[in-house]
């Protein structure tokens, strides 16, 4: 999707800071010099696009009282697209990226307690059959930046 | 300690933001409370880091950044706080942890960097080696994306 100008500024005002107010696409469409219409065009567009995956509430999962960690996989290169079926069938693997390592999957996995998010690594293990797993939970976050300057 | 009423409010902001006039008047409508009160609550959970951010989450790949690394340091021990306060000054530096060392894992600082290129990327990460005195490193790239979502919670 072809973006413009109007639409980089949109989309860095509304990765940052969305107005808590009435009506926030007005206030918006303010800063921008554009109706609100016009606001709400744009954003459905990038919605639809898929160029805007969410619009709404990022959260801090530690602060809900759910535990998660980062785990990287040793998968045969032949069983990648098997590996990654029972991996990413989980609802709490939220991210899956394949990368150039001898452990070559790595995953995040966020359950309600620990006793879960356990028993879906155990799970994971033997569904696959694969032993090879890091288990790297965070232990200090230093930085956490989602919004990126456009 | 999240009342049930929060966990409604956190439900339905997953769900996302209506894209009308009055966004959170329709949600309020539908958790059956004022409008204003749904605010100044999202407000506290936000003031409060249970909600970390209120926004959009974009596809960063069709933005421009296509290239990612996971650049993974191995610091010592009692550096690790000034090493990674230092990585975080970064702007090409999104996340930065502390995780644990394991048996053939020696590393125990994990940054992701988001760049135009693995070239790029590569570049940043000798500028933060150098900035931050550490030399035993090594950059995972990304090979491919395999799943990408949004966590569910309360479901």
């Amino acid at each position: 999707m072809k973006i413009d100008q109007i639409d980089r500024k949109l989309l860095n005002l509304i990765q940052a800071d969305f107005p808590l107010s009435p009506e926030p696409y007005r206030e918006i469409g303010e800063t921008l010099g554009i109706n609100e219409e016009e606001v709400l065009a744009r954003l459905k567009n990038m919605i639809d696009s898929g160029l805007i995956r969410r619009l709404g509430g990022i959260f801090d999962s530690k602060m809900l009282g759910y535990h998660s960690t980062l785990c990287a996989m040793r998968v045969d290169e032949k069983r990648i697209d098997e590996v990654a079926a029972v991996v990413n069938a989980y609802p709490g693997v939220t991210h899956n990226y394949l990368r150039e390592h001898e452990f070559n999957m790595w995953f995040t996995l966020t359950a309600p307690s620990k006793e879960e998010l356990d028993q879906c690594i155990t799970r994971i293990k033997i569904d696959t059959g694969i032993n090879d797993v890091l288990i790297l939970p965070a232990q200090k976050l230093f930085k956490i930046k989602v919004n990126f300057d456009l | 300690m999240l009342s049930a009423q929060d966990k409604r409010i956190i439900k339905e902001l997953q769900n996302g933001l209506p894209l009308a006039s009055r966004p959170y008047q329709i949600m309020a409508a539908r958790l059956k409370m004022p409008e204003e009160e749904l605010i100044n609550r999202i407000r506290y959970l936000k003031e409060n880091g249970i909600v970390r951010r209120l926004g959009a989450a974009v596809r960063h790949q069709d933005l421009g950044f296509k290239a990612n690394a996971m650049v993974v340091w191995d610091v010592p021990d009692d550096k690790i706080c000034a090493a990674g306060n230092l990585m975080a000054e970064f702007k090409e530096v999104t996340h930065c942890y502390q995780r644990p060392r394991q048996t053939g894992w020696p590393y125990n600082l994990f940054t992701m960097v988001h760049s135009h290129s693995n070239e790029e990327c590569v570049k940043i990460a000798e500028k933060i080696a150098r900035a931050v005195g550490i030399n035993q490193y090594n950059l995972l790239f990304s090979a491919g994306e395999l799943k990408k979502i949004s966590m569910r919670y309360f479901e």
